[in-house]
């Protein structure tokens, strides 16, 4: 999956370039989605610049972001491209981390914890497959990869950063609209093996800042969650519902609440090895 | 005037996968997917044996899955969501 990405400033493009360095280009050279990040007036490339969101595929009403959060516009414009316009895979909101050749799931409400979980996952030993986008290929129901830039939220970056103390990041970026947002960098191993599918194995819906527990839950009420987490399955149409209804069916899926990392952690050890 | 019939629509036009209490289908003419409970799989059942009239539609359900205690208002509340997605044919 390649993106094209232009800017009225030269400092979103920067950071990108500096943050994605040890990422492949497209094999075919040639982009799957363009990205603009630009002025909406004229002068507000230098007047308190604001980046307004542009490309194959745009929100009408999104609203512009300050120049400094440039970084996060530009994660926000990219992940807007797959939201809307991928159509070979089915896309899960969901973050994706893979042992054996087999893959876990993580999908949730914003805050839920599924980027902290995927980061530390991806510090004890798992390979970090994404934190935003699961891919399921309905020909196949392969999960494949999409390992960009993590997004960690506000009590995460430091837990993370501690887990992680030679991980590269991207800048703080302090008062979005989500908060504190720093980015981790994926490490070598996940971009290395970007290009590997996993057969999903277990999906799971974490909550955070709750007593620790865990329920299983049944297809029909998995499917009408991972429906409302993915971005694409009306128009993928009957492939969609075929990619969904493989998921649903075969792959345990349970519910885990958790009180801090450490807890979540070890509750999605314990389920991998009892599966 | 005739007693109003209710069919079902042709096979190929969907595709039903029982999963647990609920039961899903893919409706291909709209490209939209329905979960279902009881009795919606078994009125469709019932259905693709042939078209049956409200009456003769309540008096199978009775005799085949045990709904005696479904009100003729429930299950014409039912038959009127699978009219209006397309799942059933009135005519």
């Amino acid at each position: 999956m390649g993106f094209r990405v232009g800017s009225d400033w030269r400092a979103p493009i920067a950071e990108l370039e500096r943050l994605y360095a040890g990422y492949p280009q497209p094999e075919d050279g040639i982009p799957d989605f363009t990205v603009r990040l630009f002025a909406a007036r004229p002068w507000r490339r230098w007047l308190r610049p604001a980046v307004t969101l542009g490309g194959d595929f745009v929100l009408p009403d999104a609203a512009p972001l300050p120049l400094a959060q440039g970084l996060l516009a530009a994660e926000m414009a990219m992940n807007l491209q797959m939201a809307l316009g991928q159509r070979r895979y089915l896309l899960l909101h969901a973050s994706a981390v893979e042992r054996d050749g087999c893959a876990v799931l993580m999908t949730g409400l914003s805050g839920a914890g599924k980027s902290t979980l995927a980061a530390l996952l991806g510090a004890r030993g798992w390979r970090l497959m994404g934190d935003e986008f699961a891919l399921v290929d309905p020909a196949t129901g392969l999960v494949h990869a999409f390992p960009r830039l993590v997004s960690l939220k506000n009590a995460a970056i430091d837990v993370v950063r501690a887990a992680l103390p030679e991980a590269r990041f991207g800048p703080l970026l302090a008062g979005t609209p989500k908060g504190d947002i720093r980015h981790l960098v994926p490490d070598a191993e996940a971009v290395a093996r970007m290009a590997e599918p996993a057969q999903p194995a277990l999906i799971l819906f974490p909550r955070f800042g709750f007593d620790a527990a865990e329920r299983g839950l049944g297809p029909s009420e998995v499917f009408v969650r991972l429906t409302q987490a993915s971005t694409n399955y009306v128009a993928l149409g009957e492939r969609g519902f075929e990619a969904m209804t493989r998921l649903v069916r075969e792959v345990p899926a349970r519910a885990i609440d958790y009180p801090d990392a450490d807890s979540a952690i070890a509750q999605v050890e314990t389920l991998w090895s009892a599966l | 005037m005739a007693e109003r019939l209710y069919r079902a629509v042709p096979a190929d036009a969907l595709r039903i996968v029982p999963l647990d209490d609920f039961t899903l289908i893919f409706h291909r003419p709209s490209g939209l997917s329905h979960l279902v409970t009881a009795p919606a799989p078994e009125i469709l059942e019932l259905l693709e044996q042939g078209p049956l009239t409200r009456a003769a539609l309540l008096a199978r359900l009775g005799e085949r899955f045990e709904l005696a205690d479904a009100s003729v208002e429930a299950l014409d509340a039912r038959l009127g969501e699978l009219v209006a997605t397309g799942l059933v044919e009135a005519a």
